[in-house]
C-alpha cells in the first residue's frame, strides 16, 4: 500500500516569540530584512546535505517554527565557512544565527541521540573548561567512545598514519592557571542553563 | 620585528608541522616570536556552538594576556583562532552586552581588555610587514618548476577580509611567485574543506575535501599550499577514504611556511615535511636533501 | 535686487486692531482643543478687537468672515489658529488681501499638526493652543507691510543631456516656440537608447523611433544643438541664468562636414585599433570616427588622445587630402567657451551602468563569455559589431544562455535600490536570444517586476516561448566541472527556491543584468547647478509624488534617469512634464517670490565677509567697491543662516526680525 503523509502547518505549530529570541542575539536583528533570495543556500557547500536549506531555516526562524528548525540537521551541518554571511545582499549574519540555533538546541537538549556534532561540541567545551587547551587525538577518542565506537575501529588506518608521522599526541595539553579560567567561565553566566543530556 | 605568538591547540597536536616550519622561517627572517604566556584554547567553532558568552570570555582571556605583554601584534597561524580572536574583538566593540560580560569575567582574573592588540596572520605579516623584497633576497633554492595551487580556505578571508580580498585573495599567490614557484590558477582557493565535518559527517565533509583535491590535480598542480592546520589535515590524511568513495586524487598538501623554508635552503626534516601522510614530490631539477 | 520691509502701519504709532480666529477644522482640532475657550482667552489679550471660533475657517464663509471683520471693525492685523501654514497660509493671506489689508499683516498658528494631532490630553492641548495663540497675537503687531517680489523670466531654455529625455524636452519646448539650447557631451545625441536593438514591451526598433526625433532636433529652427560640449559654469537665478558652455574641438568644421566618411577610409591607421565606445568595447575604431551611422550631427570627430597629428603634429594627414574639396578638417580648432542666457534649465543627464567587476563571484572580466546586458544588446543589433549574430568569444553560437538578474541592484553591499528596468530588459533580451539562436535560455531572478502597460503580457510571452525561469539569486559562476555535461562550460550554482533544491546549471554564455547608477560626476554636476542629490546619488526632486521633475532650485528641472531609474515611456513622460513646468514659468513671464528674504543694513555692515561662504544658495556676494556684502533676494530662500551668523547683526530677515521673534517667545512664556 502506498505510504502517504499529511503535512500541514497550523498556527499552533508556531512557537510565538522564538524569532524574537533568536533575533535578540547580538547582531542577528537583520534577519528581519531577509527577502528569501537563496544566495546563502546557493553558495553554501553543505546545503545539498541539509534537510532544510539555510534560506528555509531563515524563513522558519522568522515564522516562529522552532521545533522544525531545532530538529533539523541543518544547524549541525554548518561548517562556519561564512560564505553565506559574506554574500548575503541584506547583510544578515547567517552563520551567527546558526550558532545561536546550535546553542539553543544544546541548551534544550534537542538533537538526535549519539549525533556526533553536538557531542563533539560538548566534549570540546568540557575539555577546554577542565584543561584550558585541547589535545585533538584525545578529544576524538572521547568522541568515538560516546558517539560511535565502531567508527573508531574503522579509523585504524588513520590512527596508524598519525602515529607514523608523529602527529598522534597522547599527553593532555593544559594551561597553568586552570582555576582562573574556570572562575572566569563561571562568571560569564548570562542566565545560561547547563546543557542537558540528549533524551 | 617582534610579535606575540599564539600557536593554538592544533599547532601543538595534529598541526605541529606548521609550527615546526613557521618558527625557523621567522627566525631566518629575523622576526622574533614570543609564545603567549599561558595561552588557552580560543574555542574555535565548537565552543561557540555551546555558549556565546563563555566563548567570548575564552577568547578574550588571550587578548587580555597579550595586551599585558606589550604593544606588539599577536601572530595567529591557525585560521580558526585567527577568526575567533578577531571576531571576539569585533563583538566586544559592537555589542555592549558582550562587552559587559567579558569585562566582568576578565575582572575575576584581574585582567583588562582595551582592544589594543591586533590579531594578525603570518601570511599577512610576512608579505606586508617583512615584505616580498626581503623574502626574495633570502631565496637560495627557487622553487622553479614546482606548480603550486594556493589554497586559503574560508576562515582566513571570511568574514573579515582585512588584508586581502574575500573572493579572490592573492597574498599567498604573490608570495609563492616570489619563491620562484609556478602558481596554478585555482578557482576553489577559498572554498571550504569541510572543517570538522570530515570526521563527524564524512559523506558530506570528505566530499568537499575530495572536490578540492580533484580540481588541484586537474589543474596540473604538484602540491597544494595551505595556511590552516585543519585544512592541511583534511587534505592530507583522508586519501584512503576518498580514494575508496570517489576516486584517486593523490596530491601532497604542505604549509606555505614549509615551501618558504625549502626555498630558503632549510632542510625538509627541519621543516616537518616528514609529517605528511602524502609526501611531497622532490623539487624538480633539485637533488633531494634530508 | 535687495528688498527690505517698508514701514507701513507698524503699530508703534496708531492703534493695533487684531482679529483672532480659531478653526475647529471639523473634529480635527475641536475634538481635543476647546476652541470657544481659546477664543474667549484671546479676546482678553491687548490689541484683540474681534475673537471668533468657527468650524471651517478655510471655507468660503470662513474667509468671508475675515474680510467682513476687516471692513467693519477696521482690523489692521489678523491671526488664524488652524492647520499648517504649508496648507493654508496662502489661502488666508489671499483672504486678508481681498479684505483690503496687506497680506503680510497676517500670522498663522498651527494648532492641528502641532497640537491636536499630536497630543492626547484635552486640558494640555487647550493650554498649548492658548499659549501659541498668545505668541502669535504678540508677534503680529510687529509685522510690516511687504510685497511679493517679481522676477522676470528669460524665455530661452537650456536642456543638458541629449538622450531620449533631453531630446523630447527640447522638441516640446521648441514646438511651443521657445528657443532651446541642447548641450550633449558625447559627439552625437541619442544617449543609451541609440544603442538598443528592440525596446520592450512592444519590441519595436529603438533606432526607428529614435532617429526621427534626432532628426527633428537637428532640423528644428528653434533648437541650437551643441554636441561634444559640456556646461562648465552656471550663474544667476530662476529666469536669469548665465551659463558657460565648453565646446570641445572635434578638429572638424561642423558647418562643412557632410558625413561622407572618406577621411575615415583614408586615415593612416589602416585597421581600427582603439576600443569603440558606442559598441561598449566590442569592436574597434580609428582615431577619426563617427560614433554610429545615424549620428546627429552627421559629422566626423577626431579623438585628441589617439590622433597622431593632434598628439605629435607629425602625420601625413591623409584625412585632409581626402577632404580636399570641402576642407572640413581643421587641426587648428581650439576649445571654445560660450556664454548663454537662459531662464530655465532642464537636466536630462541620464545614468551609467553598474560595473560588474565589483561582483567577482559572477566572473565578469575573468571568463570571456560573461557579458553585460548592454554588451548583449550590441551583439543582438543588426548594426552592431557582429551584424546581429550572437556569438561567443571564440566564434561559436551559444547553445545555452543564462541571465542573472539584480547584478548591482537590491544589494546592500553594492546598490540598495531596484533598477526597475532590468527585469523587462532581460526578458526582452531573452526573447531576442531565443529568436536569433534557439538556444536554451534560463532567467535567474529574485522577483519579476513587470508593472507597466503590456509588461505582464510580455512576461507571459516569455514563458510561452519556452524561456525557463528559476527563482534564486545566483551564488556563483565557475568554470570547474563536477559532472560530465559541465566540462568546458560556465557553471551557475543557485538554489532553485521554488522547486526547493540547489542546482548546478552549465551554460555557454552568461548575461548579467547590471543595474543603473547615477553618473560618475553627479555630485559635481549637482553642485554646479545648485541642486541636491538624494542619499543614493540621484538628483533630488522637490517632492517624490507631487513635484517629481522640480528641484529645490527654482528654474532647474530634472527629467529621466538622472532623477532615478526608469524606462523609456516614463522618461518621456518626465521630459514632457519638465518642459511643461518650464513653459508655465516662461508663459507667465515672471515668478513671484515670498519676501521672507534676508537683507543687509548697509550702514552696519563691516565688510567682514563671514556671511558670504555660509549661504547654501550662493545668494551673497561681496561688492568690492563698496566693501559691503550684498544679498540677491531672488536666490535667497530665507534660511536665516547669515542672519544668525553676522557678527555685527547687520543682516535682518523679513518676517523674522528680532522684535517679531522675541515677542513670540514672550507670548509663549506669558501663558506658561
Amino acid at each position: 500500500m502506498m505510504q502517504i503523509k499529511r503535512t500541514i502547518k497550523y498556527e499552533a505549530d508556531r512557537v510565538r516569540g522564538f524569532s524574537k529570541e533568536i533575533m535578540n542575539v547580538s547582531g542577528c536583528e537583520q534577519l528581519q530584512s531577509c527577502i528569501q533570495c537563496g544566495t546563502c543556500s546557493g553558495t553554501c557547500p553543505l546545503s545539498i546535505y541539509m534537510d532544510f536549506s539555510p534560506r528555509q531555516v531563515m524563513a522558519l526562524v522568522r515564522a516562529d517554527f522552532k521545533n522544525e528548525v531545532l530538529t533539523s540537521k541543518t544547524v549541525w551541518l554548518c561548517a562556519s565557512c561564512y560564505a553565506c554571511t559574506v554574500e548575503c545582499p541584506r547583510k544578515i549574519r547567517i552563520t551567527d544565527i546558526m550558532y545561536a540555533l546550535k546553542q539553543r538546541a544544546i541548551k534544550e537538549g534537542i538533537y538526535p541521540r549519539r549525533f556526533a556534532i553536538p557531542i563533539l561540541a560538548k566534549e570540546f567545551s568540557e575539555m577546554v573548561r577542565r584543561e584550558g587547551r585541547i589535545t585533538e587525538t584525545l578529544l576524538v577518542m572521547r568522541l568515538f567512545l560516546k558517539a560511535n565506537w565502531r567508527a573508531a575501529l574503522g579509523s585504524w588506518r588513520l590512527g596508524l598514519g598519525l602515529i607514523r608521522t608523529g602527529r598522534f599526541v597522547l599527553w593532555q595539553e593544559r594551561i597553568e592557571r586552570r582555576a582562573e579560567l574556570t572562575a572566569m567561565l563561571d562568571a560569564a553566566n548570562r542566565g545560561n542553563v547547563q546543557p542537558k543530556e540528549a533524551p | 620585528m617582534k610579535y606575540s605568538y599564539f600557536p593554538g591547540c592544533s599547532l601543538k597536536g595534529l598541526g605541529r608541522a606548521y609550527e615546526e616550519s613557521l618558527l625557523p622561517v621567522m627566525k631566518h627572517l629575523g622576526v622574533e616570536l614570543v609564545e603567549l604566556e599561558d595561552w588557552n584554547c580560543c574555542g574555535a567553532t565548537a565552543y561557540m556552538s555551546v555558549d556565546e558568552a563563555k566563548a567570548g570570555v575564552l577568547a578574550a582571556r588571550n587578548l587580555a594576556i597579550a595586551e599585558k605583554t606589550g604593544p606588539q601584534d599577536l601572530l595567529t597561524p591557525c585560521s580558526a583562532c585567527y577568526l575567533v580572536l578577531n571576531k571576539t574583538k569585533h563583538n566586544i566593540a559592537d555589542f555592549p552586552e558582550i562587552k559587559d560580560t567579558v569585562h566582568h569575567a576578565l575582572g575575576v582574573a584581574n585582567l583588562t581588555y582595551t582592544g589594543a592588540t591586533n590579531v594578525r596572520h603570518p601570511l599577512d605579516v610576512l608579505v606586508h610587514d617583512v615584505g616580498l623584497d626581503v623574502i626574495k633576497e633570502k631565496v637560495v633554492r627557487p622553487l622553479k618548476g614546482l606548480k603550486v595551487a594556493p589554497y586559503y580556505g574560508c576562515q582566513l578571508v571570511r568574514p573579515y577580509a582585512t588584508f586581502d580580498d574575500a573572493w579572490n585573495p592573492t597574498t599567498m599567490d604573490r608570495l609563492l611567485a616570489t619563491l620562484g614557484a609556478e602558481v596554478v590558477h585555482y578557482p576553489l582557493k577559498t572554498k571550504c574543506c569541510g572543517g570538522s565535518l570530515t570526521g563527524t559527517v564524512p559523506e558530506a565533509g570528505l566530499r568537499l575535501t575530495y572536490i578540492l583535491l580533484k580540481e588541484a590535480v586537474r589543474r596540473g598542480a604538484d602540491v597544494i599550499a595551505t595556511i590552516c592546520p585543519l585544512c592541511q589535515f583534511n587534505l592530507d590524511a583522508y586519501h584512503d577514504q576518498i580514494d575508496r568513495h570517489w576516486g584517486p586524487t593523490r596530491i601532497a598538501t604542505v604549509y606555505f611556511t614549509q615551501l618558504m623554508g625549502l626555498a630558503f635552503g632549510l632542510s625538509p626534516k627541519q621543516l616537518g615535511l616528514k609529517r605528511n601522510f602524502v609526501p611531497m614530490k622532490e623539487l624538480p631539477a633539485q637533488s633531494a636533501t634530508v | 535686487m535687495n528688498t527690505n520691509g517698508t514701514n507701513g502701519n507698524n503699530g508703534n504709532n496708531g492703534d493695533i486692531r487684531i482679529g483672532f480666529y480659531i478653526c475647529h477644522c471639523g473634529h480635527n482640532i475641536a475634538a481635543l482643543v476647546d476652541c470657544p475657550a481659546v477664543a474667549q482667552y484671546a479676546d482678553k489679550l491687548p490689541g484683540v478687537v474681534v475673537s471668533r471660533d468657527y468650524k471651517y475657517m478655510c471655507s468660503d464663509p470662513g474667509q468671508e468672515l475675515i474680510q467682513q471683520d476687516i471692513r467693519e471693525h477696521k482690523l489692521n492685523r489678523v491671526v488664524v489658529a488652524s492647520c499648517s501654514p504649508l496648507l493654508h497660509e496662502h489661502t488666508f493671506r489671499d483672504a486678508v488681501a481681498a479684505g483690503g489689508l496687506n497680506p503680510f499683516f497676517f500670522q498663522m498658528v498651527n494648532i492641528r499638526e502641532h497640537d491636536s494631532w499630536v497630543h492626547t490630553d484635552p486640558a494640555e492641548a487647550t493650554a498649548k493652543a492658548k499659549s501659541l495663540a498668545h505668541a502669535a497675537i504678540r508677534r503680529v503687531r510687529f509685522h510690516k507691510a511687504l510685497e511679493m517680489t517679481r522676477v522676470p523670466i528669460h524665455p530661452d531654455v537650456l536642456v543638458v543631456g541629449g538622450g531620449i529625455t533631453g531630446i523630447h524636452a527640447a522638441i516640446t519646448l521648441a514646438n511651443a516656440g521657445k528657443k532651446v539650447f541642447l548641450v550633449e557631451r558625447e559627439p552625437s545625441i541619442g544617449g543609451h537608447m541609440a544603442k538598443f536593438d528592440k525596446t520592450f514591451p512592444t519590441l519595436d526598433c529603438a533606432a526607428c523611433i529614435l532617429t526621427p526625433k534626432m532628426s527633428a532636433v537637428r532640423s528644428h529652427p528653434n533648437i541650437t544643438l551643441w554636441t561634444y560640449s559640456e556646461v562648465v559654469k552656471v550663474e544667476g537665478y530662476v529666469g536669469n541664468y548665465v551659463v558657460t558652455v565648453k565646446r570641445k574641438p572635434r578638429y572638424v568644421n561642423e558647418e562643412l562636414c557632410v558625413g561622407c566618411q572618406e577621411c575615415i577610409k583614408a586615415c593612416i591607421f589602416k585597421e581600427p585599433k582603439f576600443p569603440d565606445e558606442f559598441n561598449v568595447g566590442l569592436s574597434k575604431r580609428k582615431p577619426v570616427y563617427i560614433p554610429f551611422p545615424q549620428a546627429v550631427p552627421q559629422v566626423v570627430v577626431i579623438d585628441p588622445e589617439r590622433c597622431i597629428q593632434v598628439k605629435t603634429g607629425k602625420c601625413k594627414k591623409t584625412c585632409l587630402e581626402a577632404c580636399a574639396d570641402r576642407q572640413a578638417i581643421d587641426f587648428t580648432q581650439k576649445e571654445q567657451r560660450v556664454e548663454i542666457k537662459v531662464g530655465n534649465i532642464i537636466m536630462a543627464t541620464g545614468f551609467k551602468l553598474f560595473d560588474a567587476k565589483r561582483i567577482p563571484q559572477y566572473g565578469y572580466g575573468l571568463y570571456p563569455n560573461v557579458v553585460t546586458s548592454l554588451e548583449l544588446e550590441r551583439l543582438v543589433t543588426s548594426s552592431g559589431p557582429t551584424g546581429g549574430e550572437i556569438i561567443l568569444r571564440d566564434g561559436r553560437h551559444p547553445k545555452s544562455v543564462g541571465f542573472i538578474l539584480c547584478v548591482g541592484s537590491r544589494d546592500m553591499k553594492t546598490n540598495r535600490w531596484c533598477s526597475r528596468t532590468c527585469c523587462m530588459h532581460s526578458m526582452k533580451l531573452a526573447q531576442l536570444v531565443r529568436e536569433h539562436t534557439h538556444a536554451d535560455v534560463t532567467v535567474f531572478y529574485l522577483d519579476i517586476r513587470a508593472p507597466g502597460k503590456g509588461c505582464e503580457e510580455f512576461y507571459d510571452k516569455s514563458l510561452k516561448e519556452g524561456i525557463q525561469f528559476v527563482r534564486g539569486r545566483v551564488a556563483e559562476v565557475t568554470d570547474w566541472a563536477l559532472a560530465r555535461e559541465e566540462e568546458g562550460k560556465l557553471v551557475i550554482r543557485v538554489e532553485d527556491t521554488l522547486a526547493g533544491f540547489v542546482r548546478r546549471i552549465p551554460v555557454d554564455m552568461i548575461v548579467l543584468a547590471v543595474g543603473m547608477e547615477p553618473q560618475a560626476d553627479a555630485q559635481e554636476v549637482r553642485r554646479m547647478f545648485n541642486m541636491s542629490c538624494g542619499t543614493e546619488g540621484w538628483f533630488l526632486e522637490k517632492h517624490p509624488k507631487l513635484a517629481p521633475v522640480s528641484t529645490f532650485t527654482d528654474g532647474v528641472f530634472i527629467a529621466g534617469c538622472c532623477q532615478g531609474p526608469k524606462d523609456i515611456p516614463d522618461s518621456i513622460a518626465q521630459a514632457g512634464a519638465a518642459a511643461a513646468e518650464a513653459l508655465a514659468l516662461i508663459d507667465k513671464g515672471y515668478i513671484e517670490q515670498e519676501p521672507n528674504t534676508a537683507f543687509i543694513v548697509e550702514e552696519d555692515c563691516s565688510g567682514c565677509k563671514s556671511c558670504v561662504p555660509l549661504c547654501p544658495f550662493t545668494a551673497i556676494t561681496f561688492d568690492a567697491t563698496k566693501q559691503k556684502a550684498q544679498i540677491n533676494a531672488a536666490l535667497c530662500k530665507g534660511c536665516g543662516t547669515c542672519v544668525a551668523a553676522c557678527p555685527s547683526g547687520s543682516i535682518k530677515q523679513n518676517l523674522f526680525d528680532d522684535e517679531e521673534i522675541f515677542s513670540e517667545i514672550e507670548g509663549v512664556l506669558a501663558h506658561a
